[in-house]
Parts: structure tokens; C-alpha cells; sequence
């Protein structure tokens, strides 16, 4: 490795920048906002995230800082403990094995696949919800949270981006794709 | 389908659905309501408690600043209406009054002691925004401060929840509109008794009611205390809509603006030995 023990230091910071920042958006999230209705459409910020940096960073947010992603969102919005997890690890999975098909495309493909994936998270967090709960819950505000999540794609994104070039580069030495 | 990553594929496949299983597994742990899950949930609560609390004080100021905002602009026709109210509860304040003699009057003719000793705990929201599919908050007080699984949970208004888990310095309560809220209610002018199922909706449902139940739209619902979990007569909600099939009920709390809650340390008379002065009248009579 290069550098001093600061520089390593540094190094491991900002690798850990994807994964601190998701769990800040989820905080984020459950604050009160005394918006009316807002709280049962609260956009899946973390759905977000672990989207985004599945097709352009997927080491610095591996599968285990997913599973601990979607069990805090379950700890702090009170949903049945590892419902989030199950939702965003099968996002994860599924964009990462899809990588290809995103990387390097115009903004509005990835925006697009993003409907859909955002689309099909809050279906299977329904589905999830509902056999867990025995009856079938009402579907308008997951609609709507479906909705506002992918209307805040954009802005979460051009954050993300800039997140990202502070991040060293250290991976690419690695032997990956 | 490809391989993204070639070298450490299978390895990050094996990661990935274990951790998969992994969640299903905590899924199923957690519908079983074990004490461990629970634990774990109040231990994590309680370490955020103090970060969402200083996140939420901010957010909470300019709610209220721009909601001073608009109150100002209707400040005058507001202020009428208060006026009008004034004078009509000033004219049941003095009904108030005259039955509180009464009731002064004639429990002492009865000797009745006083059903429950009540105090209350002060707590703040700190977290909502559950999602879709639950509807509950946190607040800042838990255990330590006398929370206790069960315990009702109040606005000003009225009703808003039970506190269903507790941890130290935090602790959630479930509202009365989520799917798992099941609250033992009675009409006020009927009498008619019921419990108030939620479903995620605005509108709880009322279930159980006797097959002959009349209650019409504007019927306000009280807490029946049956169960001794909740002290009785709490105001919850008003009846909207009695159709053939369900009776739906408009919560009387506004959620949008649950900000501070009181806790009801409610100690049913069932629960304690009678104090020995009752007794002694009880003998007597």
C-alpha cells in the first residue's frame, strides 16, 4: 500500500463515504417533517442509493453494507425487521449482475431502469408486508411513495455524483470487470 | 446472465443469498415477536434516539415558523370564530360546573372510590415516516422515564396510540390507524361497544359491534377501558360513515402536527390492593 497511516486513514474514510451517507439519508427520512401525509409516502432514499452506487461503485457498498442498510431502515421506520433488507439485497443483486446494460449510458436510461426497479421494490415490499401482516394492505400510499422516490432520483444522483469524486480511485488496481 | 465480476463471482453470489436468507430468517423471527428481536430494536432506538432528536428540534421549528406564517394571514376571521366560541363554551362551562357539584354530591352519597390514579409522562415525536405499510413514531422517553408496553398514548385532543415496545430513552409508539392497532372502544350516547381495528388507512374501522348496533355519523368514540390497559372515556375519534357493512372512524388527533404526546401511567383499581379506607366503608355499608 501507498502512503502514510493518515493517508490510509483518509483512503478508508472515504470509502466508507457510500455507506455513511445512505445510513444519513435514512435518518434523514424518518425525521418528522410535519408535512400532511407525508410520513406514510416517505421516499425510499436508501433504495435510491444502493441503485446508484450498485451500477458505479458496487465494492464500496458490498452486500453486507446492503443487508446492514435495510435493517436499520427496518430498526428506525418500525417495519418488520428485515423486510428493507430482503428488498434492497435483491435490488443490489439484480443491478449488479445487470451492470453492464447501465454503465455508461445516457442519464435518462439509468432513470429509466430506475423506474422500474423502484417500481418492482415497492411491489415486492408490498408483497413482503402483506403476507407478513395476513391481509392485503391498501396500495395507494405505496403508489405514491413509488412515485416520489423516482422524482427524487435526479437530485439524489447529482449528489451522488459529486460524492463520488472524492472517492480514491484505489479499486480499479484490483483485478475487476 | 453475465458475470460482472468474474474473479469473485461465486463468492459474492454465496454473500449475497445468504444474507438474502439471512433477512427472510430475521422476517420470520420478527413476526414471532420473539424478546430478542425486540431487544434488538429498542438497543438500536435508543442509540439514534439522541441523534433524531437533535435532527428533529430544526425541522420542527420551521414547520412552525411557516405555519405562524399562515395563521397570521387568517388572523382575523380566526379570531371571530374564537369569539363565538368562547361564548358558546362559556355556556357549557356552566353546565360543567353544575354536573361536577352533582357528581361531587352524589359519589359522596355512593361512597365510590376513585377508579384509577393517573399520571402522565411527557414525551416529543423524534421519528415517523414509517413508509406505506406501518404507522408508528418514536419518541424521546422509554423506560427510565415510567414507559410501559401498552400504555396510552395522547394529544390534547385526544387518543393517538399505545406504546408498543420500550427501550431505555425511546420507545415506539403504534398508532391507532396501523394495521395492528386493535383499541377497545364505546360509543358515548349509545353505549354501544366495539373495537377499533386500524388498517393503514385515515379511517380505523370499528369491529365486533353488536349485530343490532344504530350508530350514525357524528358519534364521538371513547376508549371503554375494557381490558385495563387504557383508562376509560379518552376521547378517539368520530364515527363518518355508518353504512351497511363497516363503521369508519376519523381519528380525533391531527397527525400532521404530532409533535409532543403525552404517555398515560394509568394504574387500574383491579391492579392494587384497595386502600384501606375503602374498605373499612365498604365493610360499613
Amino acid at each position: 500500500m501507498k502512503g502514510s497511516f493518515w493517508h490510509r486513514l483518509d483512503n478508508i474514510a472515504r470509502r466508507l463515504v457510500p455507506l455513511g451517507l445512505t445510513l444519513v439519508f435514512i435518518l434523514f427520512s424518518v425525521v418528522p417533517l410535519h408535512i400532511p401525509g407525508y410520513s406514510a409516502i416517505v421516499p425510499m432514499l436508501a433504495l435510491i442509493s444502493v441503485y446508484y452506487w450498485a451500477i458505479h461503485r458496487p465494492r464500496l457498498l458490498p452486500p453486507i453494507a446492503v443487508f446492514a442498510v435495510g435493517l436499520a431502515q427496518d430498526f428506525l421506520s418500525g417495519t418488520p425487521l428485515g423486510l428493507h433488507a430482503v428488498v434492497l439485497l435483491l435490488t443490489y443483486g439484480a443491478i449488479v449482475s445487470q451492470r453492464r446494460a447501465f454503465l455508461g449510458k445516457s442519464f435518462l436510461v439509468v432513470w429509466w431502469g430506475f423506474l422500474v426497479v423502484s417500481f418492482a421494490a415497492v411491489l415486492l415490499s408490498w408483497v413482503l408486508a402483506s403476507a407478513l401482516s395476513g391481509t392485503l394492505i391498501e396500495t395507494r400510499a405505496g403508489v405514491f411513495q413509488f412515485l416520489l422516490t423516482f422524482a427524487l432520483y435526479p437530485v439524489m444522483t447529482t449528489l451522488f455524483a459529486r460524492v463520488q469524486r472524492v472517492i480514491p480511485q484505489v479499486a480499479r488496481n484490483v483485478p475487476g470487470p | 446472465m453475465r458475470l460482472a465480476v468474474p474473479f469473485k463471482g461465486m463468492v459474492q453470489r454465496f454473500a449475497l443469498l445468504s444474507l438474502v436468507l439471512a433477512a427472510v430468517g430475521l422476517m420470520i423471527l420478527s413476526k414471532a415477536e420473539t424478546v430478542l428481536i425486540e431487544r434488538m430494536r429498542t438497543g438500536v432506538t435508543d442509540v439514534v434516539a439522541p441523534v433524531l432528536d437533535a435532527l428533529s428540534r430544526p425541522v420542527a421549528t420551521m414547520a412552525e415558523i411557516v405555519d405562524n406564517f399562515r395563521e397570521l394571514t387568517r388572523l382575523r376571521p380566526e379570531n371571530a370564530r374564537l369569539r363565538a366560541q368562547i361564548e358558546r363554551l362559556n355556556a357549557w362551562h356552566g353546565v360543567a360546573r353544575r354536573l361536577e357539584a352533582d357528581n361531587r354530591t352524589l359519589r359522596a352519597l355512593l361512597n365510590f372510590t376513585p377508579e384509577e390514579r393517573v399520571t402522565f409522562i411527557s414525551a416529543r415525536v423524534i421519528a415517523d415516516g414509517g413508509g406505506p405499510f406501518v404507522r408508528s413514531v418514536l419518541v424521546n422517553a422509554g423506560a427510565r422515564d415510567g414507559l410501559r408496553k401498552g400504555q396510552a398514548v395522547v394529544t390534547g385532543a385526544g387518543l393517538a396510540g399505545r406504546v408498543s415496545e420500550t427501550g431505555g430513552r425511546s420507545a415506539r409508539v403504534l398508532l391507532l390507524t396501523d394495521l395492528n392497532s386493535r383499541i377497545p372502544v364505546v360509543a358515548e350516547q349509545s353505549r354501544t361497544r366495539a373495537i377499533l381495528a386500524g388498517d393503514n388507512s385515515a379511517r380505523p374501522r370499528l369491529v365486533f359491534l353488536p349485530e343490532n348496533a344504530k350508530l350514525v355519523p357524528g358519534e364521538r368514540i371513547v376508549t371503554s377501558g375494557h381490558g385495563g390497559a387504557l383508562p376509560a372515556g379518552l376521547l378517539v375519534g368520530i364515527v363518518t360513515s355508518a353504512g351497511e357493512g363497516t363503521v369508519r372512524v376519523e381519528p380525533i388527533v391531527d397527525w400532521d402536527r404530532l409533535e409532543y404526546v403525552r404517555v398515560i401511567d394509568f394504574e387500574s383499581v383491579t391492579l392494587k390492593p384497595a386502600p384501606s379506607g375503602a374498605k373499612r366503608r365498604r365493610g360499613g355499608s
